[in-house]
């Protein structure tokens, strides 16, 4: 394959899993999630942190169903600008459908309806004059298994500059290069942008899905378990590159890898059967939650 | 089990080389040029050929049992081709050095031994080896000079009569729309008249020069002796191939070989089709077929992206794809009967003559059309107003104006065509009652082969799309594509390689169908090429020369096969060249499979090649 070398670099791991909330004084877990269990209206608990952040994602009250189950219950929550947001909490329990909400992916499911809004910068998302596709181009997503175009790599880069009808070719050489380099894998392409994306490795593919979702210069990223089908150290690099994505790109990511969440993201939101449990600084949640249910899940007694 | 499975896969294999190694051996033992025996029976008869076929005689009580058939030829002298004699009746069997065969315009074969060359009926050469060296230098020439007879015949003074019937049927149709005596009738005439006096003068001219080679050709003549001791005198260029074949080494006869394999390819029929080449019947597949793909491929692929990106899962689509399965299994023959009574004989007849014309149906297929189009319309309206979810119902609005404004643009170029039809009398007025597109073509023998086809490349079309994997058009909907986008550049290459097999094998299923060209245009010999080289020196610049008349009739490989079989006069001497044909046939098809899985598997490497994880 050619690949470099890889070292992994050292993650600094500020928070460990080391120290299980101690302290954490809430006392009502049992009955709480067994009261959501049986659909009674649950407010979330949102840190005060949250509020001194400027949100470039609002989301207000927002309900999703798929047919007649509902999905979504109630969500409201501010997604900072230039932060990494990581969504956390057991199957089921909504985090991919509310990352697909944000770019409206679920408008090609038929049966999903929805209620409530969501602004992004300020401006709806579902809006009735809202363009769809205008949007999509204002976002851009990673999925869980990577899924490279098949063209070349270079195509693959600049495929949202592509249907945007760009032909200059500087720029789009600019453009793959900035967004590989963004990447962290122009060095290992930069001579073969002609060949096949389908010929890279795993970790390579997902890097250049990256790259392709970067490439349009996306307000917000959004990632699902981008790491979940990846070996270990291609995850590490994964999250080394959404460590330096940080500050330049809003990210929001559903992980179930605990220790992902708390090593990558600033702040980290709990959802559990389509509600918003806990939201705050991922070291908060972590090492200090409000409710019993966010610790219980954090330290694997459920989920 | 294993065995009973085991055993009926072998069965099958070995039923499916035996019939391909029929086929090779028959097809190309074909042209190889066999020994000429001379065989002396007991009641005297000397008979003179080539050893067709031996076998078992059940009725013989000699001791020796078998009867051979031997192709004695000479036709025009015996009144046979072949001839039968019991094995126990030969008293002398012997190879004549000097026995030639003679394979001639027509009458068959001839056998026999050169005896005189005649020059102006003069004896130049008495000898056969003297007679064979005159006839070496000679032979060539008058050929030469049959060729060019034939061609000034055909090309030439075809193109005489072509020009004098277009001329003829200008003031056909001048007639038709003006009483005689007014202007434009007059002019017709005019012109008729100084192309008549034009084509005169230039026929005067091709004919003298016909007569100048037949002339020159009527000097040459060559006296064979047959084994039964009579003479035959013949013309030169009357003999299209002549060898002393007991004289023939090996690379003589390799020779022979390719000469003929060569004619068979690159020539055209002789004698009933039963000798000479096949060429307009490969022209004539091929054309069709890719008339036929030109048709096909479009439709297929279009409806297959409907059915499987657009259309949502319901019973009506339920419906559809059975229905489409079922079409594939629909009787051929039943295509053939549908593709001559609308194509021909109601499609044709409304393009020859249009709706007032006798020969004509009318109408009412016109109204159909405009009814369906409008029922379309109607249903893809309302169906697509009332599934778009809320959220999604701003972003189509524009498509939902756009699409009603289209059907309505369709359903006023219908009207306008109903509206106009008592006016129009075809484009082909002048000709009838002789029938342009009215009778079975090239034209419509592809559309029957289309719709016949049609199954095939939707259904492989859409599996190829169904195997598309889900997350590829998910990220390139995250990335801002549209659906066509999406489909356009994501989509389709991905789906190349399946719809790339879906074409070829619609191709050969529709180089190798039969039974419905017989109902819509292929015939047993077509007078001309349904392509001709067209001059165009005389309009804009340089145009492709090639022009493909979709209204002729035409042969084809398939038909060919059919009427060398069981439709020849001479079935003994047609039945090599039906296996040979059949080589050929497979050979095309298998040529279109083998090009198919190149083209696969190139594209496999470009679109669908998943690297080394």
């Amino acid at each position: 394959m050619g690949t470099p070398a890889m070292t992994v670099k050292a993650v600094p791991r500020e928070i460990t899993m080391q120290a299980p909330v101690a302290r954490c004084a809430d006392q009502g877990s049992i009955s709480r999630l067994a009261s959501i269990a049986a659909g009674e209206p649950f407010e979330t608990d949102t840190h005060d942190a949250i509020g001194t952040e400027d949100a470039v994602l609002e989301v207000r009250d927002f309900k999703l169903w798929y047919g007649e189950k509902q999905a979504l219950f109630d969500i409201a929550m501010n997604i900072p600008r230039g932060r990494v947001t990581a969504l956390i909490g057991p199957s089921g329990c909504g985090k991919s459908t509310l990352l697909r909400s944000v770019n409206r992916m679920n408008d090609l499911i038929d049966s999903v309806r929805i209620d409530g809004q969501m602004l992004l910068s300020g401006e709806s998302v579902y809006g009735p004059e809202v363009d769809v596709i205008e949007l999509r181009k204002r976002m851009g997503m990673v999925f869980q298994k990577s899924n490279p175009f098949p063209m070349s790599i270079f195509e693959n880069v600049v495929y949202p500059l592509r249907i945007d009808g760009i032909r200059d070719r500087s720029v789009l050489e600019e453009v793959c290069e900035r967004s590989l380099r963004g990447s962290a894998l122009w060095e290992e392409v930069k001579d073969r942008l002609k060949d096949s994306a389908l010929g890279l490795s795993g970790g390579q593919q997902q890097r250049l899905c990256i790259a392709r979702a970067i490439a349009a210069e996306p307000e917000v990223l959004l990632m699902d378990e981008p790491c979940s089908a990846l070996d270990p150290m291609a995850t590490g690099r994964i999250e080394d590159l959404i460590h330096e994505l940080r500050g330049a790109y809003t990210v929001l990511m559903v992980t179930h890898n605990m220790q992902q969440a708390s090593r990558t993201s600033d702040y980290t939101a709990f959802m559990y059967l389509g509600r918003l449990i806990e939201y705050g600084a991922t070291e908060d949640i972590f090492l200090n939650p409000h409710l019993r249910e966010t610790a219980d899940y954090i330290t694997g007694r459920f989920g | 089990m294993v065995w009973l499975t085991g055993g009926a896969l072998v069965l099958s294999v070995l039923m499916v080389a035996g019939l391909l190694l029929l086929v090779v051996t028959e097809g190309v033992s074909t042209f190889w040029p066999g020994p000429l025996v001379e065989v002396t029976l007991d009641d005297g008869r000397v008979l003179l050929g080539e050893v067709n076929r031996v076998e078992e005689d059940p009725g013989s009580t000699a001791r020796i049992t078998t009867r051979t058939m031997l192709r004695t030829g000479n036709f025009d002298v015996s009144g046979t081709h072949f001839t039968w004699f019991d094995d126990a009746a030969v008293t002398r069997t012997e190879e004549p050095e000097w026995a030639v065969l003679f394979e001639r315009n027509s009458w068959g074969r001839f056998y026999g031994i050169p005896q005189e060359l005649l020059i102006d009926g003069e004896v130049v050469a008495d000898t056969p080896a003297a007679v064979w060296r005159r006839f070496l230098q000679l032979h060539g020439p008058c050929r030469d000079r049959l060729v060019e007879r034939r061609s000034l015949e055909r090309d030439e003074m075809g193109r005489l009569n072509a020009r004098r019937e277009e001329a003829r049927l200008r003031v056909r149709a001048a007639l038709l729309d003006h009483p005689e005596g007014s202007l434009p009738v007059l002019q017709a005439r005019e012109n008729q008249q100084k192309i008549d006096d034009a084509a005169d003068e230039e026929f005067e001219g091709i004919a003298a020069r016909i007569e100048q080679l037949d002339t020159e050709n009527r000097r040459y003549a060559i006296r064979v002796l047959t084994a039964d001791g009579s003479g035959k005198v013949m013309a030169l260029d009357e003999i299209v191939r002549a060898f002393p074949a007991n004289r023939q080494g090996t690379g003589g006869k390799l020779t022979i070989y390719l000469s003929r394999a060569f004619e068979f390819i690159f020539d055209e029929p002789r004698e009933a089709n039963s000798e000479g080449g096949v060429f307009p019947a490969i022209v004539g597949t091929l054309v069709m077929t890719l008339i036929m793909c030109m048709l096909v491929v479009p439709f297929g692929i279009l409806a297959a992206l409907y059915l499987r990106e657009y259309a949502r899962a319901g019973w009506a689509v339920s419906a559809v794809r059975i229905a489409i399965n079922n079409l594939a299994g629909v009787p051929s023959i039943v295509f053939g009967v549908f593709g001559l009574g609308f194509f021909c004989y109601i499609l044709g007849a409304w393009i020859d003559g249009g709706p007032t014309s006798p020969a004509s149906a009318g109408s009412w297929f016109v109204y159909l059309g405009l009814l369906l189009a409008l029922l379309g319309a109607a249903v893809f309206a309302t169906w697509h107003r009332t599934r778009l979810p809320p959220a999604r119902r701003s972003e189509q609005n524009f498509l939902l104006w756009v699409v009603p404004a289209l059907w309505s643009g369709v359903a006023l170029l219908f009207v306008t065509v109903v509206w106009f039809s008592p006016w129009f009398n075809g484009f082909y007025r002048a000709e009838l009652p002789n029938p342009t597109f009215g009778k079975g073509g090239l034209l419509w023998a592809s559309f029957t082969l289309a719709l016949l086809t049609l199954p095939v490349v939707i259904v492989a079309t859409e599996e190829a799309l169904a195997a598309v994997p889900g997350s590829m058009r998910e990220g390139s909907y995250a990335c801002g594509a549209s659906k066509f986008q999406t489909i356009w550049r994501i989509v389709l290459p991905r789906a190349m390689p399946g719809i790339m097999t879906g074409i070829i094998l619609a191709m050969a299923r529709g180089a190798g169908e039969v039974a419905p060209l017989m109902l819509v245009g292929a015939v047993k010999l077509a007078p001309e090429l349904p392509v001709s080289a067209v001059d165009w020196s005389g309009s804009v610049g340089p145009l492709p020369t090639l022009f493909v008349h979709s209204e002729r009739s035409f042969m084809h490989l398939g038909f060919h096969i059919f009427d060398l079989g069981f439709q020849s006069q001479n079935s003994e001497a047609a039945k090599p060249m039906v296996f040979t044909t059949t080589l050929l046939l497979i050979s095309i098809v298998v040529i279109l499979n083998v090009f198919s899985i190149w083209i696969r598997g190139r594209l496999r490497k470009k679109f669908v090649a998943s690297g080394g994880f």
